[in-house]
Formats: structure tokens, C-alpha cells, sequence
């Protein structure tokens, strides 16, 4: 796989040559499209040191690493998103321009990496034509070379066909990779620049040349660079696009022109370069297959795996190992967390005398620690998963399966794997809408994740269902317990896709864009890429939504065990300013009873009451409510510490028989099944677990969005256990 | 006729694309340009979308947007998918 730039064995420069500043390394950008192993490449050439950023304005991650060059030159890679073309209608479309441009916030590449697909050459070729028009310092790294077969493109010819050097490699194989290398280096000396001529209509010349005065300053430092921006604001500036920083008076006059031209605009630009790509393609290939050979093999695969009836078999097995890996293979990892972290705590309590540092060690931050630890390995697994379905080529078909249904809800088809992983845990399920485009859906699915029926509502539940519904069948067989718990995951099913028809339809509207899905061809997915993405992905959780949710627990632990000693009922400090300041004064006050009844957190419960009594939930509830935001499971313990029981989620049965013993002052039980009806529902729906909220927090970059979810769960919960308690006593209940 | 008309396997040619402009000037960037010859590959089994094969790549689409797609006959081979005659499709699949 000999590179076959023209100057090869040419004496490499002297690093001393270049213009930059060392405090600066060059800067070499990785532009493609989807699929053409961008990623691949890029983690071949930085290896471990990528860093994960985001670019200015946007949700959109910014991958970059280092790497040395031949020379042993240090230069800074960035993996752009990939993309189809430079032309766009959103700020996320917009980044691959203003980023190979250097415009707004980006700094400008000394070099443009165009990695392309070997095998899909034709359709990848129209982006790298578009780069070139620019005139930017281009290499083409011609990728998959190993998938080429007998029938590789010509490397000579795409270097004819755009005016710069062509490297034939295989990213996934290494090879090809020092010609890559050394091509690299010469090219930041040399900074070749393309030469093209797509022939373009007379008119649209004109046109163009009639809008490059409009340009700002920066967009037409030379004739060719200005004719090809005129071209991208004709096929990119519309009334109603999504675009950021465009210069105003390019806006106007872009649009005047449109609407004063007859012509088709679009399609004069696009099948301008295709004619120019299809007229060269005879010469960029031995044969012209309509079929490469990848793809038939694919179309075969295809044929049985997007079958109606084997396609969808085999579509529920792969999606019950994802779903039965997150809710139960999980388990050991999980539970070997909680007990490393129970030793811990006893350990240090054993250690240290008791005091509040001691407490504020063990139930502040190790459970801290503990509840973000605890979603690492869903979030490996799932990710892990994510990694080979992506990887494969498989979840485009996920999506191609699955889009009838999820178009019906207003969602995209790639939803569908973060929906399911819903079921498990919402944390590693919103971690996974990264896996969709765009911002609108990842957006809608994030904010609909929480209310499918994750495992720490299951304890919950149990308690509830076990403590105030009783043993009964109904029709004789159908026990009234089971049928409950059925019925709380149809429920949570139908909240979930109501709740997406509505916001799709109301907060997240945006526009409706129709769906282009690629079907890629089936690829061996790579361990190396996968192990490596779950990393990421798994720090990138712990730094930022981890320090979160450390935060929270803190927070949650000083509202609930202080102030410390017993206290006569009527404080005059309101809960919240007091926790801040915080109260040693007190520390080593006698336990009472039931101290946690005395806390800030007992105090809030009793003040909530009146605002929870219609719902049927009394202070003891509500002290439950505050203490599983924490977690929904730990309501169950958060209840217990309320009755002084030890309870845990295992075994909730002296909790049970308490709360089925409880009265009110006239001798009534205190919690009814029409309360416990109220409960289960409140707790479906409402928004109980603050690392979902640093979740979304961590994708969305903005609190607004937390805050609006849990807004709209928690004022659904209340709205519908009030009508069902209201309601149920009016019924008689 | 519209691309949401066709067969299964039918070879046509791209006369014109309607619609959303977004949306037309995405489908003619991934190479669907009048005159390219598509390939109705198959129908999703829940009856959308359609998958087509287009430059040597599976595009899908919805049959809604399929509707808005004029195609005609396949009739000159355009250079971009040209098989010459002593290529078949099966020769290579040893490899």
C-alpha cells in the first residue's frame, strides 16, 4: 500500500521551517462523512490522549488529542462530526464549516485530513470537492482500503481529480498509516492547495460572483474561496434556518437573490460537482461494480436480518441481551459496589470516634461516592453494547426497524435502544441519546427516559403493593398483586409515549425533518474502539455528572440528619438556610427515636403535609419523598429510619407490617390501598432521582432543561394522584 | 411515476425531487441528482421506510418522501454505476 504522493522520498523539512508558534502545535482537522472510520483514524493517530470537549454554542462533543508526526512534530487533531456535506440549515451542521474555516470561535486547521470511504467513493468524493472549492490545505486520507478488494480506487487519479496528495489506509488495520504519517508532515510544510474546476452554469457563476461582495472580509481573502462560500450561502441561507453568526447583509442579499432567481439554485450547485465526480469516476477505478463487493455481502445479510419475521426475531433477541445485561448482569457488579462501600462505612466507623466529621465522611460523601459509582456498570454495559451495534452497522438498522413505530411518537428510530436501556436505569439511557444527530431528539428523548419503569421503582413498589394491597385473586386466579405490577408498567408505557406526543409536540417542536437514514455495511465491530468509547463515556460521567450528584447526597444527608438533638417542634429557622449554615453545636446530641423526624428534612415533610394531604400522603410520606430523591430506592430506607426500623430493599417486611399497622388518631388505618394507588402513581411519574437531573444536566449543558423536567414530572405526578385519590374517596374508597 | 410507486427491485432513474428544500438538497447531496439510477432495495417490514441503493450506498427513507421523488425508467447507464459486461455481480464473492 505504497502512498503514492508525487513527491515521495523527497528529504523531509526541517521541523524549523514552520511558521507557528511552538507554544501553538499545528492544527489538523478530520473531516468526513458518517461511517468512513473517522474515529478509527483518529484514535490511531492520538492513541490514548484524546480529550472530549464541546464546541462553543452547541451540545456537540469536541474530540481532540495529540499526535507525532514523522518529524517527530507534536500536532493537535481534532475529530470533526461527520457529515455529508458543508452545506447546512442548524448550528450543529454548521461546525465542520466554521471549523475548516477557522471563523467565529474555531482557530484555523493548518491541515484538512478528508478521510474517505474506499468503497463509497462517488457520494464521499462531493464533500471532498467541496473542501477543495474552499482552498484549504487538504490531505485525503482514503480509508477502508482493505475493503476495496481487487478493485481499489487509483490513488494517483484522486490526486489528479482534486490537486492534492491521496494516501490509500486502513485505519482499523494500521496500515498505510507511516505513509500517512509522512504525508502529514510534508503537507504542513507544503500546505498543498487543491486545483479544481467544476464547470457550473454561466448564470450561477454569475450569481455568485454577484454575491461575493456581500461577503465579510474573512470569507474572501482570494477569488476561489469567495466564489465557493457564494455557493454555500446559496445552498445554506434560508428564511427559516437554524444557522449562527451569519453576517447580516450576507443573510439579505443571499435571500434576495434566491427569491429573485427562477432557477433551481440547489440543484445547478449539486449536480454541477456530481456531473464533475461521475465524468472522472472511469478513471479512478479498474472496473465500475454497481455492487462493491462489501455491499453484497451486506444486501445478503440484510436479506435475512431486516427479514419481517427472521429480521424481527432476531432484532428481539439482540435487544433482550442489551435489556437483560442492564437489569440483571449488572446486579453482581452493582451489588459488589454497595458492599465494597458498606465495608467502607463500617470500617470507618469502627475506626474513628463518633463524631459529625465521622458521619459527614461516612453518610455524606462515601454514599455520595457510592450512589455515582453505583451506575458505572450499566453505563459500561450499555455502552459496551452501544459500541457494537454502532460499530457493526447493526443500529442503523435498529432505527430502520423500529422507525414506523417511533415516527408514531414523534421520536427518531434511534431512540429506541435509550428508551429500552429506560427500563433498566435512566442514567446510562440518557448518556445513550448521544447516539442521535440532532439536539430536537435527543432532547425529547431525554426528557421522556425517566418516566419508563426503571429497577428502583421496583422496591418501591414491592413495599407498597405488598404492604396495602391485599393478597387477593381476582376472578379467582389472577392475583390482585401481580396485576398491580403489570399494570404499573403498561401505565408508565402509555405516560411515556403521551408525554412524547405532547412535548414533541409543544416545548420541543422544532422542526419536522425527514428522515435519511444510511444503512452502512456490516463491518467486524472493533473491541479496541468499544473498550475505548466506554471509557470515555464512563469519565466524562464521573467527572461531570458524578461531582453532581456527590453534591446532592451531601445536600441530602445534612437536610436529614440534622440539627441533631431533639428539638421542641416549633423552630422558627427556616430548613433551608439553616442547613447551609450548618450546626456542629449540636453534634453529639442523645439519638432520639426517630432523629431523622426531628431533622430539617422531618420538619420539611411536616410542612409539605398540607400540600400532600390531598394526595393521601401524610409528613411520614413526604419525609420518604425528600430522602428518595437521593434514589427512588432509598424511600423504602428513608421510611424505615421515619419508624425507626432498619429496612432495606431486600427484606422491607417489618417496614410492611408496620405500615399496614399504622392508624390515624380514630383508630382507622392510616394508609388505605386507595393511598397506596395514589403512592405507586406519584411515584411512576414523578421526578425522584437527582442523577437523572445531573444526567441531563451533563448532556444538555444547562439547568434549564433539569429544571423543566422536573418540573413537568413531578406537577404530572401530583395532578394525577390527586384526581386518582379525590376521585377514589368520592367513589367510596 | 414517484419512487413510492415502484417494485421492490425495479431500477429507475431520478427525474426530479420536490419538497421540503432542506430536505431535497440533502437527498441530492448524498448523490441523488437527476439522472442517477436508484434501486428500490425493500420495504421495512412494518411498511416504512423504503431502503434504496444509491451510488453503492442503502439510503432510507420514508414512503412519504419517497412520494415526492419523480423517477422514470432506468435507460442509459450512467457512468457512476456502468457494470461492464465482463463483470458480472458474482465473480468476486470468493474472496
Amino acid at each position: 500500500m505504497a502512498s503514492t504522493t508525487t513527491d515521495r522520498g523527497a528529504t523531509l523539512e526541517p521541523s524549523s521551517h514552520h511558521l507557528r508558534a511552538p507554544a501553538a502545535p499545528p492544527l489538523v482537522l478530520l473531516v468526513g462523512n458518517p461511517n468512513t472510520g473517522k474515529t478509527t483514524l483518529f484514535n490511531r493517530l492520538t492513541g490514548q490522549n484524546a480529550r472530549i470537549g464541546n464546541y462553543p454554542g452547541v451540545t456537540v462533543e469536541r474530540r481532540s488529542g495529540s499526535s507525532r508526526l514523522d518529524g517527530n512534530r507534536l500536532v493537535e487533531v481534532v475529530d470533526l462530526p461527520g457529515t455529508y456535506s458543508l452545506s447546512a440549515r442548524s448550528a450543529e451542521e454548521q461546525i465542520a464549516l466554521w471549523a475548516v474555516l477557522g471563523q467565529g470561535q474555531y482557530r484555523a486547521p493548518d491541515l484538512c485530513v478528508f478521510v474517505a470511504d474506499a468503497s463509497q467513493l462517488s457520494r464521499n468524493l462531493y464533500l471532498a470537492l467541496q473542501l477543495a472549492e474552499l482552498g484549504l490545505p487538504l490531505v485525503i486520507a482514503l480509508n477502508m482500503i482493505d475493503e476495496a478488494g481487487d478493485n481499489p480506487p487509483n490513488t494517483e487519479a484522486i490526486e489528479r481529480l482534486l490537486g492534492v496528495p491521496c494516501v490509500a489506509v486502513s485505519a482499523r488495520r494500521g496500515s498505510g498509516m507511516s505513509a500517512l504519517l509522512a504525508t502529514l508532515e510534508r503537507a504542513l510544510a507544503d500546505k498543498p492547495t487543491p486545483r479544481l474546476h467544476v464547470a457550473y452554469p454561466a448564470a450561477l457563476l454569475a450569481d455568485a460572483d454577484a454575491l461575493t461582495a456581500s461577503l465579510p472580509a474573512p470569507l474572501r481573502d482570494t477569488p476561489e474561496r469567495a466564489r465557493a462560500m457564494a455557493l454555500w450561502a446559496l445552498t445554506s441561507i434560508e428564511d427559516d434556518d437554524e444557522l449562527t453568526d451569519i453576517d447580516p447583509e450576507l443573510r439579505r442579499a443571499t435571500l434576495a437573490l434566491r427569491r429573485a432567481s427562477p432557477r433551481d439554485l440547489d440543484q445547478e450547485v449539486i449536480a454541477a460537482r456530481y456531473a464533475y465526480i461521475d465524468a472522472r469516476l472511469p478513471e479512478l477505478y479498474k472496473r465500475l461494480d454497481r455492487h462493491p463487493r462489501k455491499r453484497r455481502l451486506s444486501e445478503r445479510a440484510d436479506r435475512v436480518l431486516l427479514h419481517p419475521l427472521w429480521g424481527f426475531t432476531l432484532f428481539m433477541l439482540v435487544m433482550l441481551v442489551v435489556f437483560q445485561s442492564l437489569f440483571s448482569w449488572s446486579d453482581p457488579a452493582i451489588s459488589l459496589i454497595e458492599d465494597a462501600f458498606g465495608w467502607l462505612r463500617s470500617g470507618i466507623t469502627a475506626l474513628l470516634p463518633a463524631s459529625i466529621f465521622r458521619d459527614f465522611l461516612t453518610q455524606g460523601i462515601l454514599s455520595g461516592l457510592g450512589n455515582v459509582l453505583v451506575f458505572l456498570p450499566q453505563i459500561l454495559l450499555l455502552f459496551f453494547f452501544i459500541g457494537l451495534l454502532e460499530d457493526s452497522g447493526y443500529m442503523a438498522r435498529v432505527a430502520y426497524l423500529m422507525d414506523r413505530i417511533m415516527k408514531a411518537l414523534g421520536l427518531h428510530g434511534r431512540a429506541f435502544v435509550p428508551m429500552l436501556s429506560g427500563f433498566a436505569c435512566a442514567v446510562p439511557a440518557i448518556l445513550a441519546t448521544r447516539t442521535m444527530e440532532r439536539q430536537r431528539d435527543r432532547l425529547l428523548t431525554m426528557l421522556v427516559i425517566p418516566l419508563m419503569t426503571c429497577s428502583a421503582r421496583l422496591p418501591v413498589y414491592t413495599l407498597i403493593i405488598a404492604a396495602l394491597f391485599p393478597p387477593s385473586r381476582v376472578f379467582g386466579f389472577v392475583p390482585v398483586q401481580g396485576l398491580l405490577m403489570v399494570g404499573m408498567y403498561c401505565f408508565a408505557t402509555v405516560m411515556t409515549l403521551l408525554s412524547a406526543g405532547v412535548l414533541g409536540r409543544t416545548v420541543v417542536k422544532g422542526r419536522r425533518i425527514p428522515l435519511i437514514l444510511e444503512l452502512p455495511p456490516y463491518r467486524l465491530p472493533s473491541l479496541r474502539g468499544t473498550l475505548k468509547m466506554m471509557w470515555e463515556r464512563a469519565t466524562v460521567f464521573l467527572k461531570e455528572a458524578g461531582t453532581m450528584i456527590l453534591a446532592c447526597t451531601v445536600a441530602l444527608w445534612v437536610l436529614l440528619s440534622f440539627p441533631r438533638a431533639p428539638e421542641p417542634v416549633t423552630t422558627t429557622t427556616p430548613p433551608a438556610a439553616a442547613a447551609s449554615a450548618g450546626s456542629d453545636a449540636k453534634a453529639r446530641a442523645a439519638r432520639a427515636e426517630s432523629p431523622i423526624a426531628q431533622s430539617y428534612g422531618g420538619k420539611l415533610g411536616h410542612a409539605i403535609e398540607p400540600v400532600l394531604k390531598p394526595l393521601g400522603f401524610d409528613w411520614k410520606i413526604g419525609v420518604g419523598l425528600i430522602g428518595a430523591f437521593a434514589a427512588r430506592e432509598v424511600f423504602v430506607a428513608t421510611l424505615g429510619l421515619v419508624y425507626g426500623i432498619d429496612a432495606s430493599d431486600e427484606d422491607a417486611s417489618p417496614l410492611r407490617d408496620r405500615l399496614r399497622a399504622e392508624t390515624r388518631a380514630d383508630g382507622k388505618p392510616a394508609y388505605t390501598p386507595l393511598m397506596g394507588l395514589s403512592l405507586l402513581i406519584f411515584f411512576a411519574v414523578s421526578c425522584q432521582c437527582m442523577s437523572t437531573l445531573a444526567a441531563v444536566k451533563r448532556e444538555t449543558k444547562s439547568y434549564k432543561w433539569p429544571a423543566f423536567m422536573f418540573a413537568y414530572m413531578t406537577g404530572l405526578a401530583y395532578l394525577l394522584s390527586f384526581t386518582v385519590f379525590q376521585v377514589g374517596r368520592l367513589l367510596g374508597f | 411515476m414517484l419512487l413510492s410507486e415502484i417494485q421492490t427491485g425495479r431500477v429507475v432513474q431520478i427525474v426530479s425531487i420536490a419538497g421540503q428544500s432542506s430536505f431535497r438538497r440533502r437527498l441530492m447531496e448524498l448523490g441523488l441528482v437527476p439522472g442517477t439510477r436508484v434501486e428500490l432495495l425493500r420495504v421495512a417490514p412494518l411498511g416504512d421506510p423504503v431502503e434504496l441503493l444509491v451510488r453503492g450506498a442503502s439510503l432510507s427513507i420514508r414512503k412519504a418522501e419517497a412520494g415526492v421523488i419523480e423517477v422514470m425508467q432506468a435507460t442509459a447507464t450512467p457512468a457512476e454505476d456502468a457494470v461492464p459486461k465482463s463483470v458480472g455481480l458474482a465473480p468476486d464473492l470468493g474472496v
